[in-house]
């Protein structure tokens, strides 16, 4: 003690305050003692009872998985169910001998080598005490066999689960999607508590872009269960909420009629109500069964599927990306009228190719002999290049790029499913910048045709041409026209007409210019697609293109014969209908299928014919 | 004056922080377990425990001369923190604890755990010891006015803590057996107001309490549950990562208020004696600590933190065993969270303050 604190009575107060907290110590030892005595009662005397009530422990609350919500077409075909299943599930905490175990197994359930592996890929990877399942689909006799064994397989159990059936399968498999097993990157990002008895999750498409619809509501259930976890019965449950319902804007007839069309041939057909950017139809070609995901792919399978040579996994209506050739022809001498730069009826002499001043490489035209003298209208009905040159020359890049993405070419175009590619619109800056290099006159002249760098999904083929149907609206397209709560079917979610952009006008005669020369195309006398349009019962607008994919030299000919499947030129088409409030749009792109006129239009018209003359088509309006 | 060593001149008490660090592993031991072995979870907690420690050396480096002047102001300040929670607190699990600082959401009451026992020990230092009558009943309204404050929040658990603080400091003051008594005698008449102002889901807990089996699904289901979980660990426990009790999900809260049964389950008997001593160890060194105090202040305050320390471990035990009535308190440096965390810390930072300060007093 300092000599500081040496009066008597501070003195007395540390000593008494010293005594007070030597017998709050004291108190404290007690008290833990006591503790003690009670820990020791819980666990050394009363041991043998509470390891009887641990191991019999009978109330559990088990998470249980909400139903799915089901996807429907507009014309109310179901496109993606929910079938009951059984499959065969272990807990590794509660099985010594795991393998032993997957072996005995095999005597009554029939287990191939893919389940194991994606079995063995799982463990450890799961919650403990969480069950993995090793075989789906077990079939009714084999529930029975294992279910009578069961007692003998401890930790092991049979589990029915609602699996997803696409029963169109491959028809729908780029647009509805499919679900997966949930992996470790989703499972990171995921709500856990509302996925802790959910084992699927949309993995593209649909299924995927409306999960959140889709999923529902996690509910729970107390249950009693014996020592290896099986419920005996349940005491209390808060039902799970199902997800929403889910109706497409797509019109499964048409979809089917377009993936026929199509059939073995590589190519896709985008389809859209020009009034409100519905998606009628979407198909993709070839195309590949959602049903193979669902509970996981066996990797041969999926390395064919991957390797193949025409690309099934790819959704080209919004993925693949495709030169426009003269589909764009429509849009540029619209751009060309908005500049000013063109009359209706100013004249460009074709002689069947065309040269920019100062160099000897003659840009031919399709037709060789030349188109002679060639109006606007004329230059789009018969698809003349040289119009198309000297207007592109004229025009300029800038305005050209301008004048493209005006119609939502070269952007994506917001569908709700996501997952679309953007295409490119070229431009002087932007050569620049991908490539470093200058721009050249003779590009802006290719651009003009719609080849070179230019590249375009079917699906902003679509949206453009809708543009042009409605009359410069560019409007945002979607495929989910609604969501309905699956038990009191109240409407939750109500896609409406979005318009992104409004294309600016100058004349209001410029539509009915373009839009007359595009009816002239299908149903003019001299149309590159006369023959499409012949005997229509309605009348409607379309523009044909042939996009090369090789680039012919100047003294070659293009022929058709010699050259290799994969090079010959991608046939497009463009079109609506009705010509007056026009109800569908349609883009069309078969692969190397030759001329736009012959392979693309035809599909058109059996599309329209269709569309138009069915009662679905007319209730829509 | 003797060269002084990088831990008395960093104001920091090895044994203290020994001890102190000692129980964190424990915890993040246990927590990786309960947590359901999720790494992100022991990583946060080890985050949260690295901050508290060096708001503890922050708060060591205040001289004890410093904090008793500041004392009552801190104090006043922390009751006015209050008044604005209840005017316009923040809103969690349906009680205003938060005050919302736009930065930050800050919880008053955990500050009060520390003002309150300051400043008791700063008024009733002022004046000779044992404290007069008078001042015993002024120190029992500067306690009852916080503690009402909190319980109306309402937060029971803070409110036993808080309410502990202060009386702790008036029980090592040395009032008379006596007073004691009667002061006692009168908690137990004033139970029943005490009924009148507790909310539904507290009288609810209470009830539970006195006889959990009485409803075994719903509020009971905590206790048997837990119960269940200590009883089947026995003398050497189920071993770490294998209480079933625990990971089969039967247990709630399992890591934080109710982290003891996890512990108790895998680590049996054993594991309780080997914790119990790692709290005495903190326990002791703080006692000894105040014992040795060289002025009133220092011993009362000391005192106090050390009582608030133990009475966290006392009830938390206590309601996992089923001998106390839950009320949320978490097992101090043990459970997962923070806030109560960052306060203990800043306790133990006034004890070594109080400790390595001393010198510079009697030169």
């Amino acid at each position: 003690m300092s000599p500081a604190f040496t009066l008597g009575d501070p003195e007395q107060e540390h000593r008494l305050l010293r005594w007070r907290i030597v017998l709050a110590g004291l108190l404290m030892l007690a008290i833990f003692l006591a503790i003690m005595v009670r820990i020791f009662h819980l666990q050394v005397l009363q041991h043998d009872h509470f390891t009887t009530l641990s191991q019999s422990n009978r109330v559990k609350i088990v998470p249980i998985p909400p139903t799915r919500g089901l996807i429907f077409s507009s014309d109310g075909v179901l496109l993606a169910d929910n079938r009951s299943s059984f499959s065969l599930e272990l807990t590794p905490e509660h099985i010594e001998d795991l393998d032993g175990t997957i072996d005995r197994l095999r005597e009554f359930v029939e287990i191939d080598a893919a389940s194991i592996n994606r079995f063995r890929n799982r463990l450890g990877k799961n919650r403990r005490f969480e069950s993995i399942p090793l075989q789906f689909n077990l079939s009714d006799e084999e529930v029975a066999r294992i279910s009578v064994n069961l007692y003998r397989f401890p930790g092991v159990d049979v589990k029915a689960r609602l699996n997803r059936y696409y029963p169109l399968g491959a028809n729908l498999a780029h647009t509805v999607g499919y679900v997966g097993m949930i992996d470790e990157r989703e499972l990171a990002t995921l709500d856990r508590s509302n996925y802790s008895a959910t084992s699927h999750i949309g993995k593209i498409g649909v299924e995927k872009a409306y999960e959140d619809l889709l999923h529902g509501k996690v509910g729970h259930q107390q249950v009693e269960v014996n020592a290896q976890g099986r419920v005996i019965r349940v005491l209390d449950r808060t039902p799970p909420v199902p997800g929403e319902n889910i109706y497409l804007s797509l019109d499964v007839s048409l979809q089917n009629i377009a993936m026929d069309a199509l059939g073995e041939r590589r190519g896709a057909i985008v389809a859209m109500d020009p009034r409100d950017g519905s998606i009628l139809a979407m198909a993709s070609s070839p195309s590949y069964d959602p049903n193979l995901f669902v509970n996981g792919i066996d990797s041969p399978t999926y390395r064919a599927l991957l390797s193949s040579s025409g690309t099934p996994l790819l959704n080209r209506g919004l993925q693949g990306t495709y030169p426009p050739g003269s589909t764009i022809k429509p849009i540029l001498a619209f751009a060309a009228l908005q500049h000013g730069i063109r009359e209706n009826d100013a004249e460009t002499w074709c002689p069947g190719w065309y040269q920019l001043k100062g160099s000897s490489h003659r840009y031919r035209d399709w037709k060789k002999e030349g188109h002679g003298h060639t109006d606007l209208r004329k230059a789009i009905v018969e698809s003349c290049d040289v119009y198309f040159y000297s207007l592109a020359q004229d025009l300029g890049i800038e305005r050209i790029h301008e004048g493209l993405a005006q119609f939502g070419l070269g952007q994506k175009t917001g569908i709700d499913i996501g997952g679309e590619s953007s295409g490119l619109v070229p431009s002087r800056e932007w050569k620049r910048r991908a490539l470093g290099q200058p721009w050249y006159p003779g590009e802006t002249l290719i651009a003009g045709i719609g080849q070179g760098s230019t590249l375009v999904t079917p699906l902003q083929l679509a949206v453009a041409t809708s543009a042009i149907a409605n009359r410069g609206h560019v409007i945002k397209p979607h495929i989910v026209d609604e969501a309905r709560d699956a038990l009191s079917n109240k409407k939750l979610l109500d896609s409406g007409r979005e318009v992104i952009h409004r294309v600016r006008q100058t004349e209001s005669e410029d539509w009915e210019e373009i839009i007359g020369a595009m009816h002239d195309v299908v149903q003019g006398e001299r149309g590159t697609a006369r023959a499409s349009g012949r005997g229509a019962n309605y009348q409607f607008a379309g523009k044909t293109g042939t996009a090369q994919v090789i680039s012919i030299g100047q003294d070659e000919e293009y022929d058709e014969d010699i050259i290799p499947e994969i090079l010959r030129d991608h046939a497009l088409f463009i079109a609506f209908a009705p010509l007056e409030s026009p109800r569908i749009a349609i883009a069309i792109i078969v692969e190397n299928g030759g001329s736009g006129s012959s392979t693309a239009a035809p599909i058109a018209r059996q599309l329209f014919d269709h569309y138009l003359n069915t009662e679905e088509s007319v209730a829509r309006e | 004056m003797k060269e002084q060593s990088l831990s008395e001149r960093l104001h920091v008490d090895m044994p203290l922080l020994f001890g102190i660090l000692v129980l964190c592993a424990i915890g993040l031991t246990v927590l990786y377990s309960a947590g359901g072995q999720d790494m992100s979870v022991v990583y946060r907690q080890g985050v949260r425990i690295l901050v508290a420690v060096l708001i503890m050396l922050i708060v060591a480096q205040i001289p004890t001369m410093q904090l008793s002047r500041w004392s009552l102001w801190i104090y006043l300040f922390s009751i006015a923190l209050l008044v604005l929670v209840l005017m316009f607190g923040h809103t969690g699990k349906g009680a205003q604890r938060w005050l919302d600082l736009g930065l930050f959401r800050f919880q008053p009451s955990e500050v009060m755990k520390l003002a309150l026992p300051m400043a008791v020990a700063w008024y009733l230092s002022e004046k000779h010891l044992p404290p007069s009558l008078g001042r015993i009943i002024m120190s029992f309204f500067m306690i009852m006015i916080p503690v009402v404050l909190i319980v109306r929040q309402p937060d029971l658990g803070t409110a036993v803590i808080v309410a502990a603080a202060g009386f702790a400091v008036l029980f090592i003051s040395g009032i008379s057996w006596r007073l004691i008594g009667s002061l006692s005698m009168l908690a137990a008449m004033s139970a029943p107001v005490f009924w009148y102002m507790m909310h539904e889901y507290q009288r609810q807990r209470v009830l539970t309490f006195l006889n959990p089996e009485q409803d075994p699904l719903g509020t009971g289901y905590h206790i048997i549950q837990s119960k269940i979980a200590i009883g089947s660990g026995g003398i050497y426990g189920k071993g770490w990562l294998n209480g079933t009790q625990s990971h089969l999900e039967f247990l709630p809260e399992r890591s934080t208020d109710f982290i003891f049964a996890v512990f108790c389950e895998e680590f049996g008997l054993m594991g309780v004696l080997l914790l119990l001593c790692a709290y005495s160890l903190v326990i002791c060194r703080g006692l000894y600590i105040s014992a040795y105090a060289q002025t009133m202040f220092g011993k009362l305050l000391g005192a106090a933190v050390v009582l608030t320390f133990f009475v966290y471990i006392f009830v938390n035990m206590g309601m996992v065993s089923g001998q106390l009535p839950v009320v949320g308190l978490p097992l101090p440096l043990i459970s997962h969270g923070g806030t109560s965390m960052v306060t203990l810390m800043a306790g133990f930072g006034l004890l070594m303050g109080i400790h390595t300060h001393r010198r510079l007093l009697s030169d």
